[in-house]
């Protein structure tokens, strides 16, 4: 068992992190203390262009390794120590320390650009989290972070000063975990460039969809199976460009007796996206919600085994394990609703909420 | 010299019960039992004897059994019975020793030392009872990514997708050919299979004209004696198949002999009546892999594109680069056939000796199809020794997309596993062209038998999804983290790519 919640305002502006804080403490009972974490959006409005990378260092030694790599790859900008206070919970096992750091312009064209330096990135935190012992890439996105550790939600909030920080979309996570061990590195958010993951659950397809994503260059090396829902989205979205819809009708597909009564054009384009992509299909129970720098989207599995209300009100859109953690930070609701199993709920800057009805 | 040569079996017959009726005579085809009508005494001969059962069965007053013959030669750990029998059979004939179904050596099975994992707690396992459990299998080339028309609620897909079969269940027929079973057996399997929504191979010796109503749950086969081969042969069946090798004889081709090519046979092989029919060891037009991909384009053009063809090689010891070398020279699916694989005439030093588990072949397939990025080219289809719903699972598990089954499809039918398809004279009708004994299938009854095997596999694979907490097989496809070996070297492990249970 464990808790997520999500924060999107629609209109982009920032808030502290107080409200997320809250809602993550209202779920106390979902959590066992061996992970907690937070992600926030829009919080370096100052180095907004540079890619953020959160980095745990086990030691020194790890941190001049991943220094000296760094150097030869990219420019970094600007890198400091992660504020942080001390906390009796959580034992200061790791160096936390940020770097923001620019892609050196090797490219022809804006587009290609655009396009490789994500791949650079994506390439250069596989490598810090494949092959140097003791470093840990915790965020890689512009003008976001992830702050996780061992230990509950409102501990790592302390430790981290999260509450200092405003962003347009927070999401945190609460862990209680069963399959591996509880690590830093293993506390959720799990974030790749923007994509950030919140999940609770279990991956019972992660066999299937780690070596799917490893045929397509990606490294499922964090003892973890959540890592692959990040990874899918990068893939599906990102690499393939498909909608977030398509990625989601790809990933918690409606079942072959649904699709066979879907009218043409649309029963080829199911049949088309689940044929093709059997082994990106998320099985086993879970909830997720999943942000990138303008949206958040909630989904649960194709039979709704773990919990997931949405709401919204005038200026923000909710998603959370429990309703009371909503009901906790927002007096004026305008709706809220439990999305159905495979549905995902799509919130975007300056669009209204909305439940996709693909089952 | 005498021939100290003792039997496999004894009959025994219970005197008292015997009423003389004279079934055994007539149900025998090998001629074991014989009643001397004048002096009115019964000789059995046990040395004929393959524990068919026929007899036992068939026997009114059940007056017979057969039991494996208690006269051995002294024992002995290397010199075998079965090695003794060898040598004298030889000594006495100079020929190859002649056999049929599959490997008999007692090689350690890997399926029975992988274990499934099951849910408990964090996970909750899934009633298909009550929840929707799906086990479609789309097998043929899928595109690497898909492109779509989006607008609104509107979707209209742009990427066009290459010919597939749908399977409703993912167990197909395995390859038999007309000739080397008969047609009432081809008939039961391909009635199930279009009732249960998969498919059955035609094997080698075309496609009777009884099973065009069936033609659309059909695989045809191209192998190295292109018996049958014709443009309305391909166009027919819904994929076409070329066989360069199988499980039970890799490397080596097949005999059908001329008495057995009877004028229906004649027919659908397009031969003439009474002729061997050979199929060399390889195809005399494929002695590359740049051949192979000619032949798969050949047989698409010919089809315009709209069938899948798929390549069945027996797995050997090179097995991943050759099946990574066929997906990229145009296969939409390659067939794996293991050692075990089942025939209806193989010499036995090939069915023993040659070849690998098909557990390691799918293993080591898969992962290199991943490694290449191509695995979503090819489907992977696995056959050679697949007994069980639980093989099945395992298989898919260790990365194929669906299997074949031969030796459990006939077994299905009636067959008993006595090895003697190459006589020509199976007692049950199945592995014979007699018209006699093939009455004794009833293609009606062989039809409802396969095609409950198929759903009780069926049945079983949604309760193992079900206890995997999964509810499509294809989270099963190469989810081999949900697979543990128990009593399996290290390098054993490394090449199924499965951890040690407790692990």
């Amino acid at each position: 068992m464990c808790g997520l919640g999500g924060i999107l305002n629609r209109y982009g502006e920032r808030m502290s992190g107080r409200e997320i804080i809250r809602m993550s403490c209202m779920m106390r009972d979902r959590y066992d203390g061996r992970g907690g974490g937070f992600a926030g959006y829009g919080i370096y409005p100052r180095y907004a262009e540079y890619y953020a990378l959160h980095l745990f260092f086990r030691d020194e030694l790890a941190k001049e390794r991943t220094e000296e790599l760094l150097k030869d790859r990219v420019a970094i900008i600007k890198d400091e120590r992660i504020p942080m206070r001390r906390v009796k919970e959580i034992p200061q096992e790791n160096i936390v320390w940020r770097y923001f750091v620019e892609v050196p312009h090797r490219f022809s064209n804006r587009r290609e650009y655009l396009e490789k330096e994500e791949d650079y990135i994506t390439e250069l935190v596989f490598t810090i989290n494949d092959c140097i012992d003791g470093a840990f890439v915790a965020s890689s996105g512009k003008n976001m972070g992830v702050f996780k550790a061992t230990g509950m939600p409102d501990a790592v909030a302390e430790m981290y000063r999260v509450e200092k920080y405003r962003a347009y979309c927070w999401i945190t996570h609460g862990r209680f975990p069963t399959n591996t061990p509880g690590w830093w590195g293993g506390a959720h958010p799990f974030n790749l460039l923007d994509w950030s993951v919140v999940h609770n659950g279990e991956i019972s397809s992660y066999g299937t969809n780690k070596r799917y994503l490893e045929a397509h260059g990606y490294k499922c090396r964090l003892l973890t199976d959540t890592e692959v829902v990040a990874y899918l989205f990068d893939l599906l979205v990102r690499k393939q460009g498909l909608s977030l819809r398509s990625a989601a009708i790809a990933l918690t597909p409606p079942f072959w007796k649904q699709i066979e009564r879907m009218p043409e054009p649309k029963r080829s384009a199911f049949t088309a996206l689940r044929m093709t992509y059997s082994q990106a299909m998320l099985n086993g129970p879970f909830a997720v919600i999943i942000t990138n720098r303008d949206t958040m989207v909630g989904l649960n599995d194709r039979i709704k085994l773990r919990p997931l209300i949405a709401a919204s009100s005038d200026d923000c859109v909710y998603l959370a394990s429990e309703e009371a953690a909503i009901r906790e930070v927002e007096e004026n609701i305008n709706r809220l609703w439990a999305p159905r199993a495979g549905n995902p709920v799509i919130a975007r800057l300056d669009e209204e909420v909305r439940e996709e009805v693909i089952h | 010299m005498v021939r100290n040569f003792p039997p496999e079996f004894v009959v025994r017959v219970d005197r008292e019960a015997c009423i003389n009726c004279l079934r055994c005579v007539r149900e025998c085809p090998f001629g074991v039992h014989e009643y001397d009508r004048e002096k009115k005494t019964w000789k059995r001969h046990h040395e004929k004897c393959v524990a068919c059962l026929r007899c036992a069965y068939m026997c009114p007053t059940q007056a017979i059994s057969i039991e494996r013959s208690p006269m051995e030669y002294a024992p002995h750990p290397v010199w075998t019975n079965r090695v003794r029998k060898d040598i004298k059979t030889q000594a006495e004939t100079g020929a190859v020793i002649l056999t049929a179904m599959g490997n008999e050596l007692p090689y350690p099975s890997y399926f029975d030392r992988l274990v499934l994992d099951a849910c408990q707690v964090t996970n909750p396992s899934i009633d298909p009872l009550r929840e929707p459990m799906e086990l479609r299998t789309y097998i043929g080339r899928k595109p690497e990514k898909v492109e779509l028309e989006e607008e609104d609620s509107s979707i209209r897909l742009r990427t066009k997708i290459a010919p597939n079969l749908k399977l409703e269940t993912p167990i197909m027929f395995a390859h038999m050919s007309y000739g080397s079973i008969s047609i009432e057996a081809h008939l039961s399997m391909a009635r199930a299979a279009k009732e249960v929504g998969t498919y059955m191979g035609t094997g080698e010796g075309g496609m009777h004209v009884e099973l065009y109503p069936y033609a659309d749950h059909i695989i045809t086969q191209v192998a190295s004696g292109r018996f049958a081969v014709h443009e309305e042969y391909l166009k027919r069946g819904a994929a076409i198949e070329i066989k360069i090798g199988q499980g039970a004889k890799p490397g080596i081709g097949g005999h059908l002999p001329g008495k057995k090519v009877t004028e229906e046979i004649s027919q659908t092989r397009m031969i003439p009546e009474g002729s061997d029919a050979i199929s060399p060891a390889p195809h005399h037009d494929i002695y590359s892999i740049e051949d192979l991909s000619r032949l798969i384009y050949a047989l698409k053009e010919a089809t315009r594109y709209k069938k899948p063809v798929f390549v069945k090689i027996a797995a050997v010891h090179n097995v991943a680069p050759i099946a990574v070398g066929i997906i990229r020279a145009g296969a939409d699916a390659v067939v794996l056939d293991g050692f075990r694989a089942g025939t209806g005439a193989a010499p036995q030093v090939h069915r023993d000796h040659h070849g690998i588990p098909i557990e390691a072949a799918i293993a080591s397939v898969d992962r290199r199809l991943r490694e290449e990025g191509i695995r979503h080219w090819g489907s992977i289809i696995a056959s050679g020794g697949i007994r069980s719903s639980a093989d099945v699972a395992k298989a898919i598990a260790l990365g194929a997309d669906a299997v074949y089954i031969g030796t459990a499809a006939l077994i299905a039918l009636g067959c008993t596993v006595c090895k003697k398809c190459y006589t020509g004279r199976c007692a049950w009708g199945i592995a014979t062209q007699d018209p006699e004994l093939r009455k004794r299938l009833d293609p009606e009854e062989g039809a409802r038998r396969a095609a409950n095997l198929l759903r009780a596999w069926s049945h079983e694979l949604k309760e193992i999804l079900g206890a995997l907490g999964l509810n499509s097989i294809e989270s099963l496809r190469s989810n081999r983290d949900r697979l543990r070996g128990v009593g399996l070297t290290e390098p054993e492990l490394r090449v199924l790519g499965v951890k040690p249970a407790g692990e």
